[in-house]
């Protein structure tokens, strides 16, 4: 498989890779797999009370294509609000990092970590 | 005609795998091919069809998770794997320490690695008999989310094997 140089810049240095304390009430914390691959994500967000994304790790069990998508969110989400950041589709990462047809389903994983992430973010502050 | 049909089985998850071989073998041999080296070309190709679909069925039919996936199929469930993911985070996060696990095993040490293997084939199992049992209550949902975690348990397992190739 041909990988674009994106890609391939996003999986020799994925930026923020790591982990947040997933119980501190600022984190919010998606986890998606894709069944297609038995792949796994982690994605973590930390949400400022206006809610501003102020910082995101993740950690990513995949392959190229999912470690570059994930990478290249959490760098898309930062200074974002929780409202913007919802908006965000996996074909903007496709398209960001040229993925093949067959590759399509690792941006959905990043796509769904996000929204996850928000889902959870939703849940801790809904009470 | 579908799969279970061709081989006049019931259409449910437990299969007799001998027994299956055996009608396998014997629809095979009605169908070869070389006993229509005399009939007519059209005769000739619907041998080749037939023959591919038997091919086709028994293989889909001999694995658990493509049977079980047939199922739901005949069910009208789609599964759409390239699409869907799955998102329940309780799993996921055991997921994540597996593969955690398998990242941190070392090549060469065969007992952490059977270790590995055993515990798998444990978790692997529970979830089988879960899938059997959704099956056979036609709860096709739940039966969906389970063929879909089996499908995080198989690459775990194809982790390990490389592990022991590497
Ligand atoms: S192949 Fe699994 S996430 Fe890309």
């Amino acid at each position: 498989m041909a990988y674009s140089e994106k890609v391939i810049d996003h999986y020799e240095n994925p930026r923020n890779v790591g982990a947040f304390d997933k119980n501190d009430h600022s984190i919010a914390t998606g986890m998606v797999g894709a069944p297609a691959c038995g792949d796994v994500m982690k994605l973590q967000l930390k949400i400022s009370d206006a809610g501003i994304i102020e910082d995101a790790k993740f950690k990513t069990y995949g392959c190229g294509s999912a470690i570059a998508s994930s990478s290249l969110v959490t760098e898309w989400v930062k200074g974002k609000s929780v409202e913007e950041a919802s908006q965000l589709k996996n074909t903007q990462i496709a398209e960001e990092l040229a993925l093949p047809p067959v590759k399509i389903h690792c941006s959905i994983l990043a796509e769904d970590a996000i929204k996850a992430a928000l889902e959870d973010y939703k849940k801790k502050h809904a009470s | 005609m579908n799969h279970f049909e061709l081989f006049a089985i019931e259409p449910e998850y437990a299969v007799d795998l001998a027994d299956l071989q055996v009608r396998y073998r014997k629809l095979q041999q009605a169908m070869h091919p070389d006993r229509f080296a005399n009939a007519s070309e059209r005769d000739k190709l619907l041998a080749v069809q037939r023959t591919s679909q038997l091919n086709d069925a028994y293989h889909t039919l001999r694995d658990p998770l493509g049977r079980a996936e047939y199922i739901l199929g005949l069910r009208g469930v789609d599964m759409q794997h390239e699409q869907k993911t799955l998102q329940d985070p309780e799993f996921l996060m055991a997921q994540m320490e597996w593969r955690e696990r398998v990242e941190e095993l070392n090549a060469g040490d065969f007992t952490a690695i059977d270790q590995a293997y055993s515990d798998l084939e444990r978790e692997t199992k529970v979830l089988q008999e879960q899938l059997e049992q959704q099956i056979a209550e036609a709860d096709n949902d739940e039966a969906a989310n389970s063929i879909r975690k089996l499908k995080f348990m198989h690459k775990l397992g194809r982790e390990l094997e490389a592990l022991e190739d590497a």
